[in-house]
């Protein structure tokens, strides 16, 4: 694909391309607290502030947890709002979360992934953001530092659509995105700008019976998040589900949109393919591993062997008739978890996955691999591993062990 | 050829020598005022089976790590809620919490005043280095007016707390100042912050060179120290609503030492005499 405007080519990492990503897309309110590895990306937006580059209200809190709840009201009254975080940052903010999501509060929040507490660790791994799948925001999962700045960017798109009007996190993994530097294709800021457009309001009617903009205004007074017992309180998250299955289509066309313009696509925004059309044995995973087993692909391929990778890029929602699909032919599938859903038999892509597949009539060898928990390395010989494993499976017609840890003293 | 002797640091049993060398810059002030909370263990013989140190996130977060006795390591903010936790069941110990003032009162700020309302016999030494150092230096509840950090890159508009008036404020019956120029009162007060029944607070004020003071014309651990020299004022028991923290001057002391009972005597005392009059 040819990009459509000339773009300019940063080195940044991938903390630097949040920050320059949400500097373009016009935002209004930022409120955080510094954690490692997100720190970066809130000093950066902080030199902006202070050199005038943006018009940004800009407030570093005392918790997550203010910072989360400054983000939410900021919103509410009409603001485009971006925080970031990480690991027990994210952690502290899980009331916040729900509170923000049932708002219909279309804040866009960074995560640089990172591994929680006991025992203490600052490495990359997903175990944060899995914790809140089922907090209501949608969750993007980048692969590299550009692939970050591109979601920022279509973040606010997705999150402020009137059909979604869902929180956003856009996931980069600690250190190997966030501290890692690559070239970044960067728009020119009038193009974001137009991208990003002006943030919409769905018109509602007020209790005064106004039809007025959804969001706090003294002309068109409206409570936010007032109680909402048994007889209403169940038809609230009905809602948040619609939104979330309309974000499905709302994701893929903003992505698309996006792709038309820079040139640069990520499968059809919600999953990557690679290989898969005739693949027999394929990966599944998150993030940044996607690039090392993309190359294990690549030299699998060189020797014959139909070996492929399908990337989960949007986890919620789930881009569940897509997974389906894209495995429809592969005969053994090995899923990837960079995280652990402790005594839940296998991680949480894994029950997705597994969960997808069902359904259908075939059913593929699917078996579980934890890997990286900690930061812990994972390297393109583990993976080519992986990728033996399954044809070892294949051979035998059977799995031996369904749940497998990558590079673990045991 | 002669053998040289190994003699054992006199003070090697209050630190776990595995855990070395530690992280702390050059020029940073968390060795001294480690060193000195190990001077007062020592002068004090305290046994270290008693003694739990507890400690948050940031820089003398590593402080529970290289202190050689039971000792927890919490996720930011929540050293003095796990503090409280460990002292209400089991009184006997004597519980310190080490830690800093971005993690005691920006984040943790909550459990700070509460467990000196209740006056949970806890004791407090917070190293204050004006910021998040850890994280790379970025503006904190303690930074002064104007000062640069990461995120106030040309100054600081927030203003910052008063430690120690805050402490006073808050309950606290033992409360004092020093800075890591004063390493002895320190020692001395850090024994009587152990001997104290009720929640205890002594607010180090700390160098912080490499991320606080290289952005505020201070490069140096010296320079910082220097700063400490000139602006010092020792006032013991002065008014800790005017001992604000300014370029010009630094009120050390002590400001309260007071005695009133501790959440966990009341408790204690609460349930005896209802277990009494139930059987009566």
């Amino acid at each position: 694909m040819k990009s459509l405007v000339e773009q300019k080519v940063l080195a940044l990492n991938g903390d630097e391309a949040v920050a320059y990503a949400a500097k373009q897309a016009d935002v209004d309110v930022v409120a955080a607290y510094p954690i490692t590895p997100q720190t970066i990306i809130v000093e950066r937006f902080s030199e902006y502030v202070a050199n005038g580059e943006v018009e940004t209200a800009f407030i570093c809190t005392e918790s997550e947890h203010s910072a989360l709840t400054a983000c939410l009201a900021a919103s509410l009254t009409g603001a485009r709002t971006f925080t970031a975080s990480a690991s027990a940052g994210l952690a502290l903010m899980h009331e916040m979360l729900f509170v923000t999501s049932g708002c219909r509060a279309p804040v866009v929040m960074a995560i640089a992934n990172r591994a929680l507490s006991a025992p203490i660790n600052i490495h990359g791994d997903q175990s944060d953001t899995m914790a809140q799948r089922d907090s209501g925001w949608i969750q993007i999962y980048a692969e590299n530092a550009q692939e970050v700045y591109d979601s920022v960017i279509q973040a606010f798109r997705i999150a402020e659509h009137p059909d979604v009007l869902l929180p956003v996190m856009v996931c980069l993994d600690g250190f190997q995105l966030s501290h890692s530097v690559e070239n970044v294709n960067v728009f020119p800021d009038e193009i974001v700008k137009k991208f990003v457009e002006v943030r919409r309001f769905p018109k509602v009617l007020t209790h005064e019976g106004k039809l007025a903009l959804l969001k706090l205004d003294p002309e068109n007074p409206m409570t936010m998040g007032p109680l909402a017992f048994p007889n209403y309180y169940f038809e609230f998250k009905r809602q948040q589900e619609e939104a979330m299955k309309n974000a499905l289509e709302v994701i893929r066309q903003v992505h698309d949109e996006y792709a038309r313009i820079s040139g640069r696509n990520y499968g059809d925004g919600l999953l990557d393919y690679y290989y898969l059309e005739d693949a027999e044995i394929a990966a599944v995973c998150l993030g940044s591993t996607a690039g090392t087993v993309k190359t294990v692909v690549d030299e699998l391929r060189a020797e014959g062997v139909k070996a492929g990778l399908l990337r989960i890029r949007t986890l919620r929602p789930l881009p569940f008739e897509g997974i389906q699909k894209a495995l429809e032919n592969v005969k053994a599938i090995a899923v990837m978890d960079r995280s652990m859903s402790f005594g839940g038999y296998g991680g949480a892509v894994f029950h997705e996955v597994r969960h997808a597949l069902y359904d259908y009539d075939k059913h593929p060898f699917t078996v579980n691999y934890i890997y990286g928990l900690g930061g812990r390395d994972t390297s393109p010989m583990q993976i080519r591993e992986i990728y033996r494993d399954l044809q070892e499976i294949l051979e035998k017609n059977r799995v031996e062990t369904p749940i497998r840890y990558v590079g673990l003293r045991e | 050829m002669t053998e040289t002797e190994a003699f054992e640091h006199p003070f090697a049993k209050y630190l776990r020598a595995a855990m070395m060398p530690h992280i702390w810059c050059s020029g940073c002030g968390n060795g001294i005022i480690l060193n000195a909370f190990v001077h007062a263990l020592d002068e004090m013989q305290m046994d270290l089976n008693k003694l739990v140190v507890v400690s948050g996130i940031g820089c003398i977060g590593r402080a529970a790590g290289y202190t050689n006795v039971d000792s927890f390591h919490t996720t930011h903010g929540r050293p003095i809620a796990f503090a409280t936790g460990v002292k209400l069941a089991k009184p006997e110990l004597e519980v310190v919490v080490i830690s800093g003032d971005g993690d005691l009162f920006a984040i943790g700020g909550n459990h700070f005043i509460h467990a000196a309302r209740r006056n949970i016999g806890i004791k407090v030494i917070c190293a204050n280095n004006f910021n998040y150092g850890m994280t790379g230096g970025q503006v904190g509840p303690t930074t002064p007016l104007e000062a640069l950090t990461t995120t106030t890159p040309y100054g600081n508009i927030e203003h910052p707390f008063n430690l120690v008036h805050l402490a006073a404020a808050s309950g606290a019956t033992y409360v004092a100042r020093w800075t890591t120029l004063h390493v002895r009162m320190l020692a001395i007060s850090i024994k009587k912050l152990l001997q104290r029944e009720g929640f205890s607070f002594i607010e180090v004020v700390s160098p912080c060179p490499e991320i606080f003071g290289r952005r505020n014309k201070m490069r140096t651990g010296l320079e910082m120290m220097e700063w400490f020299r000139k602006a010092s004022v020792i006032e013991n028991f002065s008014d800790p609503a005017k001992a604000e923290i300014t370029p010009e001057r630094i009120v050390v002391g002590e400001f309260v030492d007071v005695e009133k009972p501790t959440y966990e005597k009341l408790l204690h005392d609460k349930m005896a005499q209802i277990l009494k009059e139930s059987e009566d």
